[in-house]
């Protein structure tokens, strides 16, 4: 006789796991007063808005460009401080590269503080440092990078071949020539392509850091939008759009030609 | 005989336990002198490879000493480390080269240990040292091969590259670990080929691991049996036997 396939055995503690958690959904709901009722009932204020949106304003396109122009310098800045940073702290926190695991724990762990900060609250630490303007954006956009760029970097020194390390150890090479001759030429085109990615990224986050004050095109969306000035706020988001599509065209295709 | 030689390699009561308790070497005694060809047999795991990097202590070992031309490599720090490093030019299985990069930078790496560190950073090579690099790629024959990037060269042309590398070196003594074992038989006869003419010609001595009886004994002058870590022949070619590979490879059966 042929073998039945057997059923198989019922998981009470995944169906208890699911049931407690819908119920946490449902609560967490109630005990934050959220209604999604509510939600669709200021829907008409939104196509409101978009109508005026919608009539847009273009002699207003001409002093968009220089604070555009702006953002994307403080984009370019922030992107090679943040990513200058990242390269030697990446190599740090390597275990392939540093085997010292004190070391690598501490720094991975001051690295993961540095990366929950999120970028406006960066930019609002650095505009009540530094003050107003692109300045305190650079410092925000370098922290935020240098966060970002660490992380993705040493996890891909981490999947490199130690192959040529090894035979680079044999030939009495030290670590500075170890790192230099067999690890970077391993390396170079995802860092390359990781400053890229970093680079697209910070063009759209600079452009919302503005409304924290820290310079850009942001400051000028900001004003636009608390002078109910929509037609404003029409033009800017499209002057935005278009950059951001383009660098993220060019850039996206480098990045795939590097790979 | 050559007695009052230095020897290049002196084991003197070696052992090596890994973390988790597994024995690697168990005292072994070893002495070779200047120009010979040593091959080391035995089954995968048996300790040949542990054998071969504690030799220039990819792998640190555990007791005992290794002497390279008289000077403790296992006592040896930092710099003094590198600089015997550099007098053992080291071959291996999976050629270890540097894809990305050209026949020649790979072959020019084998003189990092010449160098001080802040030339190396900016790679900056003499041009003695790439006509140097480009001579051991003649004796390899792939002098044509100059500029082509290393992955694009096939698996017998890159250990033949990495044989290059390590003759750029200048080493008095060459380890070469299982370098034939993912070739072809046609590629397997070149490469023992040019580690026998480095042997004969240039004088270099040759440490070499390998898994097949016929290529240890056609090419080797010597013979060093390991089995679970323990040296359990060491001889002249002409005293290796079919007995003795058989005492290597399935002593534990025999004596159970």
């Amino acid at each position: 006789m042929e073998d039945l396939l057997p059923k198989q055995k019922l998981n009470w503690h995944k169906w208890a796991l699911t049931a407690v958690m819908l119920v946490a959904l449902v609560w967490s709901a109630f005990i934050t007063d959220a209604h999604l009722g509510l939600f669709f009932t200021n829907f008409s204020q939104f196509t409101e808005l978009f109508v005026e949106m919608a009539h847009v304003d273009w002699a207003y396109t001409g002093y968009t460009l220089e604070p555009m122009l702006q953002t994307i310098k403080m984009s370019i800045i922030g992107t090679l401080l943040g990513s200058a940073l990242a390269f030697p702290y990446a190599l740090l926190v390597s275990r392939n590269i540093v085997t010292n695991k004190v070391v690598v724990g501490v720094f991975r762990f001051i690295l993961n503080i540095v990366r929950t900060i999120p970028d406006l609250m960066l930019a609002a630490l650095f505009v009540a440092v530094v003050g107003i303007g692109p300045v305190a954006g650079i410092f925000a956009l370098t922290i935020f990078t240098f966060g970002m760029v660490s992380k993705l970097f040493y996890e891909a020194i981490e999947t490199i071949d130690p192959g040529p390390l090894e035979a680079l150890r044999a030939a009495g090479g030290n670590r500075i020539e170890i790192i230099r001759f067999a690890v970077f030429p391993q390396i170079a085109n995802y860092f390359v392509s990781y400053v890229l990615y970093a680079f697209e990224i910070n063009v759209r986050a600079s452009t919302v850091l503005g409304y924290m004050g820290a310079g850009g095109i942001g400051v000028y969306l900001q004003q636009a939008l608390s002078m109910f000035r929509y037609d404003r706020v029409g033009v800017i988001v499209l002057v935005i759009f278009v950059v951001v599509l383009a660098i993220d065209y060019v850039s996206g295709k480098t990045r795939e030609a590097l790979l | 005989m050559k007695q009052e030689a230095t020897p290049v390699i002196e084991f003197d009561h070696v052992s090596k336990i890994y973390e988790n308790g597994v024995v690697g070497l168990k005292d072994i005694n070893l002495t070779i002198m200047p120009g010979e060809f040593v091959v080391v047999v035995g089954l995968s795991g048996a300790g040949k490879s542990t054998l071969m990097r504690a030799v220039n202590r990819l792998h640190d070992i555990s007791q005992g000493d290794i002497r390279i031309d008289g000077e403790s490599i296992t006592k040896a720090k930092g710099k003094k480390l590198r600089q015997i490093r550099r007098k053992i030019g080291m071959i291996f299985q999976n050629f270890n080269l540097i894809n990305r990069a050209t026949v020649l930078r790979n072959v020019l790496t084998g003189r990092v240990g010449y160098y001080p560190t802040w030339k190396m950073l900016f790679g900056l090579f003499s041009p003695e040292d790439k006509q140097r690099a480009y001579q051991a790629l003649q004796t390899v024959e792939l002098a044509d091969k100059v500029y082509t990037r290393a992955d694009q060269l096939s698996g017998g042309q890159q250990q033949r590259v990495s044989i290059a590398r390590a003759l750029t070196q200048a080493p008095s003594l060459i380890l070469a670990d299982e370098p034939i074992a993912s070739l072809d038989p046609e590629t397997t006869r070149r490469v023992m080929d040019d580690l026998k003419r480095i042997n004969q010609e240039l004088g270099m001595t040759v440490l070499v691991n390998l898994h097949q009886v016929d290529l240890a004994q056609a090419y080797g002058s010597r013979i060093i049996g390991i089995r679970a870590g323990e040296k359990v022949f060491d001889g002249p070619v002409s005293e290796a036997t079919s007995a003795v590979f058989d005492e290597i490879y399935n002593g534990a059966e025999a004596e159970g």
